[in-house]
């Protein structure tokens, strides 16, 4: 079940150095350094509260950093205009931990929004053709007439990474993707991520504090402590360890 | 080291710590700026038709019959109440002229502005306040799309364009009120009252309640954008926000109508 691909031969999608980000005196990112290799997906581990959301909205460029460099398709995100954000942001993907899809708009509507909008030269049959092969995809094609209120937490994941997905992205951010999700939506969650990578060929950074997804999905682990990683490698590497700040993770998911 | 993409709201959010007197400032200076992108995206392409299109539906007839009915009862009521004062000096028959010029200069547009503030400013600001602390705001963002485009020109415009239409609505149906009282009593014809009400009034009187309306509409729009886009704090945002849209809303509008007012009132003499 644990992935153990190396990808350090790729380039580099996304270079982080010495990012660091406060909000009023809780100084919550300091010194963070992090590299993502083409095709490979990274798995960032903490407890709640540690920055590890903050990091892929700095990324995406909805938070800007205070002091570091952060490139990302080799662009730096905090130094480029905002047409320029809203290019990068066509081929970075980001799957939000609550899904956070329009529940005023049908699913359909929720895929075709970016898509028209994006993609304006489109006729409407292959905007269709589009929703559905994507809806396919994720195995949700029955519920295309659905609003958001009427699909489980599960279908909402995945309509959510449908809808990210759309835009076709070279590199997908999932934030918490297993987050409140009973054992066998998880599994299906870290199965549909592992298709997207093979499938998509994308780069992804999952943010999350379940190991079972870390392992099943990450090809490399990360732990963030006390605003750096402090550990990085594979998910046996990184556990491999008697610090007492990273055993706790370890023994309460596959122990207790 | 400053993103130039970065989200307004965020930045706001993100600022802690200054005085009472300096929240003030930014505050100021964010509204401002908020009012300066919609000047500066809301007129460019790509447009959103369709999304206006709903919203003027939304905002001009879903208020129609709370409209209606105020304004029926306001002409109905005004007419009964102003009998007594002008019966004392015999001048009964000035009453439709007296309904039609005060529905259409102040009551009408006032009346409008204060039920829209009402029932659309707080429904743009908690319907967008909800889409801010549910993250959708951020997901339009990070899918290379422009949410202020989508959400707030759209509301602002639609605000805009239907307050007009809803004044005049407001101040005909306030007539029909003012026109059932003054028949019942009178026994007056719609024709003779219609007549004697719309002879006195005057191009101003109509541009003037034009560009109030479109005041009244701007700031509702504006308002109840401005409250929901940079809610936060979760439900207690959404709350706040729908709450602030209307009151803030409402005192503005009472101090456009007596600026107006006194604006207006140069060209009368």
């Amino acid at each position: 079940m644990e992935k153990q691909v190396t990808f350090q031969h790729k380039e580099k999608v996304i270079e982080i150095k010495g990012l660091n980000k406060s909000f009023g005196n809780y100084h919550v990112l300091k010194g963070v350094d992090l590299d993502l290799h083409r095709g490979e997906n990274l798995a960032v581990l903490g407890k709640s509260g540690t920055g590890k959301s903050v990091l892929i909205k700095i990324i995406v460029g909805l938070l800007s950093p205070d002091e570091g460099q952060v490139k990302v398709l080799n662009q730096y995100v905090d130094q480029i205009t905002y047409k320029q954000l809203l290019e990068l942001r066509l081929k970075v993907g980001f799957s939000f931990q609550n899904s956070a899809l329009y529940d005023s708009m049908t699913v359909r509507q929720n895929l075709e929004f970016p898509l028209v909008r994006n993609q304006r030269k489109l006729t409407k049959s292959e905007v269709n053709m589009a929703i559905e092969e994507m809806l396919d995809a994720v195995g949700l094609i029955q519920t295309i007439n659905q609003m958001p209120s009427e699909l489980s937490g599960g279908q909402r994941k995945r309509i959510g990474i449908a809808r990210t997905l759309i835009l076709r992205p070279e590199i997908m951010l999932y934030d918490e993707p297993t987050a409140g999700l009973d054992p066998i939506t998880c599994l299906e969650i870290n199965n549909l991520i592992n298709e997207v990578q093979e499938r998509f060929h994308t780069s992804s950074i999952v943010i999350t504090h379940d190991l079972t997804c870390a392992k099943a999905v990450g090809n490399r682990v990360a732990m963030l402590l006390d605003g750096q990683f402090q550990r990085m490698g594979t998910f046996e590497e990184v556990f491999n360890t008697s610090d007492e700040r990273v055993r706790p993770f370890y023994d309460y998911n596959f122990i207790h | 080291m400053k993103n130039k993409a970065e989200n307004p709201s965020i930045a706001t959010a993100e600022v802690k710590g200054p005085g009472r007197l300096a929240r003030m400032f930014i505050t100021l200076y964010d509204v401002y700026r908020f009012i300066a992108r919609f000047f500066k995206e809301g007129f460019l392409p790509p447009y959103e038709i369709k999304e206006l299109l709903r919203q003027c539906y939304e905002i001009g007839y879903r208020s129609a019959l709370l409209i209606s009915t105020t304004g029926f009862i306001t002409g109905m009521v005004f007419a009964k109440q102003s009998r007594p004062s002008l019966s004392e000096f015999g001048a009964t028959s000035w009453l439709p002229s007296l309904v039609g010029i005060a529905l259409l200069r102040t009551l009408a547009p006032l009346l409008t502005g204060l039920i829209a503030a009402g029932k659309v400013g707080s429904s743009i600001g908690a319907e967008l306040g909800s889409m801010r602390v549910t993250e959708q705001i951020d997901a339009m963002e990070v899918s290379a799309t422009n949410p202020f485009k989508f959400l707030v020109s759209t509301r602002v415009l639609a605000a805009t364009i239907t307050m007009p239409i809803l004044t005049f609505y407001t101040a005909m149906v306030g007539m029909l009120g003012g026109l059932l009282n003054v028949a019942l009593s009178e026994g007056t014809s719609a024709r003779a009252f219609f007549q004697s009400s719309l002879e006195q009034i005057t191009f101003l009187d109509i541009t003037a309640s034009t560009v109030k309306a479109i005041i009244f509409g701007f700031t509702i729009g504006m308002v109840g954008c401005y409250q929901g886009y940079n809610s936060s704090k979760g439900t207690e945002g959404v709350g706040k926000a729908a709450n602030s849209a209307v009151v803030i809303a409402m005192f503005l509008i009472f101090i456009e109508e007596v600026v107006s007012v006194q604006f207006f009132s140069l060209f009368r003499s």
